[in-house]
């Protein structure tokens, strides 16, 4: 019967919905009048517009879906679990709110063009695949779709050499890491004989006699390696202060954010899934990788004169805390993990947002000094960059203590005390640069002031995500029990 | 609980107040005008409904009073929960007294971004209430930890001419401490299984942990308070303070410390304490003699007072570890009576600086002849800060020394030389900034004390005196408390079958 042989569709139902979308909006651009003066503004805007709404559309969609607990469909391939549906929520908002604010960016810069929201929803719906994943093949079919759009965006000005180089950049590096993780991949189907998680799960949790096998051991090390360098953990991270610079501000704003995120859930639901069985093999390694990158992000980002850099080495920084998580292992770990990602969505949005902001005489400015005295000029501005920085700062009451808070909960339970100690020291290393932010913004003069902020979504961007920075504590119950429920479903399922 | 929240509501008046403040428009005269107002009015709110948690203490107990309770992370088992003993609820007073201070203190010293600057205030207030009252250790490490930003913008905005460094390096001095003090924290919370105050008291952690936790929390504390050798944020941090902010840094926020000690690491790792009593004793006494000694080498009036603090808090370790209800009492009452005497003194030099805007005691010279009222104020707070009887100064460190004599007479005797050499630097200050020939032209035309600045020393003064001549009401307050907490580390060190050198 050729009916029942179709996969069950409902579970892939919002990835389907935002490809079919994606495809069609890129049709409709294609269509739009081109040419004329401002026609290429119209466009985007229009595009640009409807691809927000079809991210809220896919948002709604993947919570209706969720509803259904956990389900697998496409042979085993693709799940939908509790685990994918919180990542993929928060993957969406930080997809929708990336475009709403690169709109203005782009425009300005006269590189408006339809393709950017088309390109942005490609990614997100690599990144939704990423996370549903269940196979190391879709695994690498839904990184290399995000990988791909990626490359693109960060060389979307083409005209501007720094951004071509990021991109080129990122291209060379990204297909390196991919190149590694296929072939770690290959290993581990080798060695295994199965590229299904759940199989792989079985087949380790059965052989526990013995050592595994050596080519198995490499073959998860070139996995771990290639995700590493997508969450631009050290020492593979080289690549994340250039590209950050050198893309245009809203891609980094994106970059910073959504993949980052597909890539810890991604890196966490290998690691744990399959391979969990296996933690003496890879622990380690992620010790060592968080511990390095919470140093070198620490230590590092304080000698940056340009924010967008800073924000690279701060966002290393940020990885290393979260996989302490992983490093723990276990389910008190990963919904550190899951808190932490959201709670840092949120914070890094709301700083490039501010970054977009930073305008003189029309045209972008990028450095730290740029914002001296900005709290007499612009003072909601600088409050909610402030805010900010303290949550980055991990000081209470504040978001960022929290998200702190439950990940260094979990490392003392598991007894990784001297991870702990490192981490919280190298966080009093981090806490002085972005101290320096504030000082330059709150304690000197004004030395040459900013544009006004020009736009209301904008404005609104960052007074949501600072809302949500600065009044988690008053409601933390939702968040911390959704990252519960999804950790729990890693655990289980 | 009662009922009515008062707790909660005098932790979150100042910030409705902050609130108030901050949506203020206008004209740029009438805001800062209006933000004094509001601030003033929201913080001396808040003194009077705390003046009510005093009326209905209850003194025969040692239970938590006024508790409020509120789930906050159900999963966590973590809650808002609120409450204060004898031991805390002084140091509520403390802190609601000194703010509204504080603002009248600023009135006219502060001329730009007023209305940040209440804001700021306000928000610290709601901090330190939060912090003295907390039940919940993940609640108290919000409060404690969340002094820091107002702090930091309080030296760093209005601040004198090195604020940027002192501010940073009051922040990571303070950071770096606690954050260790969180991960001892988070430990505690796991191996107890619980983060509600209460209930870790009478927890009993092992003796070997107790160790490794006493020592984190004294990576906190010993920078709170400040102890040698890592005081030397403290002279930065208070010279470039602007008045008021060096007022809540000597009243309040060193008493953190001294809280904290009392309220965890004596009751919680009762065999730490004893263990490291010898430690604790030792950097006391090096804080008494040998910050007196720097003190007494000041140029810079704030900067000796500073110094001063980190010795006047050296008692307070002292009695504190001495382990005996005098010892005890004796520091809960010198940190109150500091917080008074030293912030008194801070607002004395904010007198002078206001009017020649320099701290350099070689500016000044014979100010009574024309400013004796001004004299006058200036030598009650010296008198009271030397020690002398009749005044709460005495007091506290009169219990001090005794409950030290019990325990260690040479520790006693070391400290008591604080009190020597106390009486020399104050009374070398003294003599040189407000007696001798008054020559120089531009300290000629100084005016006395204005009315505003008379009703923010007025209540001090009386407070050092009711303090220092009927002591009772504020002992009884705390008497039961401690003679509790003293019960239940020595029930603890028993159990733990090691009756052995407890100091008394």
């Amino acid at each position: 019967m050729p009916i029942a042989s179709l996969p069950n569709p409902i579970p892939v139902l919002p990835e389907l919905f935002l490809a079919g979308v994606a495809m069609a909006l890129l049709l409709l651009g294609v269509f739009q009048k081109a040419g004329g003066k401002g026609d290429d503004v119209r466009s985007s805007r229009l595009i640009s517009v409807l691809g927000v709404i079809t991210l809220i559309l896919t948002l709604l969609l993947v919570m209706t879906v969720a509803r259904g607990g956990a389900v697998s469909t496409f042979g085993g391939m693709f799940v939908t679990d509790a685990f994918a549906v919180y990542l993929k929520v928060f993957v969406l908002i930080a997809s929708a709110l990336s475009l709403v604010i690169a709109e203005d960016y782009l425009e300005h810069q006269n590189s408006a063009r339809f393709e950017y929201a088309v390109l942005i929803l490609l990614a997100t719906l690599g990144m939704m695949l990423m996370v549903s994943a269940n196979n190391l093949i879709s695994l690498y079919v839904g990184l290399e779709l995000q990988s791909l759009a990626l490359y693109v965006v960060a060389a979307f000005q083409r005209h501007d050499l720094r951004s071509t180089e990021a991109g080129l950049k990122y291209f060379v590096l990204g297909a390196l890491a991919s190149g590694m993780l296929l072939y770690g991949a290959s290993l581990v189907y080798g060695f295994a004989g199965t590229t299904d998680f759940t199989a792989l799960a079985t087949l380790f949790a059965k052989g526990q006699a013995g050592a595994p096998a050596l080519g198995l051991v490499i073959g998860i090390v070139f996995i771990l390696v290639g995700l590493a360098f997508k969450v631009s953990a050290v020492p593979f991270h080289m690549w994340t202060p250039d590209v950050y610079e050198g893309a245009p501000t809203p891609v980094t704003a994106f970059f910073s954010v959504a993949p980052k995120l597909a890539a810890v859930g991604l890196l966490v639901r290998v690691m744990i899934g399959p391979f969990g069985e296996l933690a003496d093999q890879w622990q380690q390694i992620v010790v060592f990788i968080s511990i390095a990158s919470m140093a070198l992000g620490g230590f590092v980002a304080i000698n940056q004169r340009n924010i967008k850099r800073m924000m690279a080495y701060s966002s290393i920084g940020h990885v290393g805390y979260a996989l302490i998580g992983l490093a723990v292992g276990n389910q008190v770990g990963v919904r550190g993990i899951l808190i932490y990602m959201a709670i840092y969505i949120f914070m890094n949005l709301g700083v490039f947002t501010c970054i977009l902001c930073m305008r003189r005489g029309g045209a972008m400015v990028e450095d730290i000094d740029d914002l001296a005295g900005l709290s007499k000029t612009h003072p909601m501005l600088a409050l909610a960059l402030a805010i900010f920085m303290f949550s980055m700062a991990g000081i209470p009451p504040l978001a960022g203590f929290f998200s702190k808070l439950y990940i260094f909960l979990a490392a003392i339970e598991a007894g990784l005390y001297a991870l702990a100690v490192i981490g919280v020291l190298t966080s009093v290393v981090a806490a002085y640069y972005y101290l320096r932010i504030i000082k330059v913004m709150y304690f000197d003069d004004v030395t040459d002031a900013l544009d006004k902020p020009v736009r209301r979504e904008i404005g609104l961007v960052i007074f949501g995500t600072s809302a949500v920075i600065l009044l988690f504590f008053l409601l933390p119950g939702p968040l911390l029990d959704g990252a519960g429920a999804a950790a729990a479903a890693l655990f289980t399922g | 609980m009662t009922g009515f929240p008062i707790l909660s509501l005098i932790t979150f008046l100042p910030l409705l107040g902050a609130f108030l403040v901050l949506t203020i428009r206008g004209d740029a005269a009438l805001v800062a005008r209006n933000a004094r107002f509001v601030a003033l009015w929201a913080s001396g709110v808040t003194f009077v409904m705390s003046l009510f948690l005093w009326i209905g203490f209850d003194t025969t107990t040692a239970e938590f009073q006024f508790q409020d309770r509120m789930e906050w992370m159900p999963a966590f088992k973590i809650s808002y929960h609120l409450g204060v003993d004898g031991i805390s609820m002084l140091f509520v007073l403390l802190s609601t007294l000194l703010t509204p201070i504080c603002i009248l203190a600023s009135w006219e010293s502060i001329k730009v971004r007023v209305k940040e600057y209440m804001v700021a205030f306000l928000v610290m207030e709601t901090m330190m209430v939060g912090m003295f009252s907390a039940l919940d250790i993940i609640l108290f490490y919000v409060f404690f930890e969340g002094v820091l930003i107002p702090m930091f913008l309080i030296i760093g905005v209005w601040g004198g001419p090195r604020r940027v460094y002192a501010a940073f390096k009051f922040f990571l001095f303070t950071l770096v401490g606690s954050v260790l003090m969180l991960l001892a924290i988070l430990a505690m919370y796991f191996v107890a299984g619980t983060a509600s105050i209460p209930e870790l008291m009478r927890f009993g952690f092992p003796t070997g942990m107790q160790t490794w936790l006493w020592l984190a929390f004294l990576a906190s504390f010993a920078v709170k308070l400040p102890m040698w050798p890592v005081h030397t944020w403290l002279p930065d941090a208070h010279v470039e303070a602007p008045t008021a902010g060096s007022v809540i840094l000597a009243g309040v926020l060193l008493k953190f410390g001294a809280y904290g000690f009392l309220r965890f690491s004596l009751p919680m790792f009762p065999d730490a304490t004893v263990a490291f009593t010898p430690l604790i004793y030792a950097l006391s006494i090096i804080a008494v003699i040998y910050t007196s000694l720097v003190a007494l080498a000041q140029e810079d009036m704030k900067k000796l007072i500073a110094y001063s603090s980190v010795a006047h808090m050296g008692f307070v370790t002292v009695g504190t570890f001495t382990l005996t209800v005098q010892g005890i009492e004796g520091a809960i009452f010198q940190s109150l009576s500091h917080g008074i005497v030293s912030g008194a003194l801070f607002l004395v030099v904010g007198v002078v600086y206001d009017r020649v805007h320099s701290r350099e005691i070689a500016t000044y010279e014979g100010l009574v002849h024309r400013m004796p009222a001004y004299g006058l104020v200036f030598m009650l707070f010296m008198l009271a800060s030397v020690g002398l009887p009749g005044t709460s100064g005495f007091i506290g460190e009169i219990l001090i020394l005794v409950g030290a004599f019990q325990a260690n007479t040479w520790v006693a005797a070391l400290t008591a030389t604080g009190l020597v050499l106390g009486a020399i630097y104050m009374l070398y200050l003294y003599r040189r900034v407000v007696f001798g020939k008054l020559t120089k032209e531009d300290l000629k035309k100084l005016l006395d004390l204005s009315p505003r600045e008379m009703a923010v020393f007025a209540p001090l003064i009386v407070l050092v005196f009711v303090m220092g001549i009927y002591p009772g009401p504020f002992l009884d307050v705390m008497h039961v408390s401690v003679d509790n907490l003293i019960n239940s580390i020595e029930v603890a060190r028993a159990g733990a079958g090691n009756v052995a050198l407890v100091g008394r």
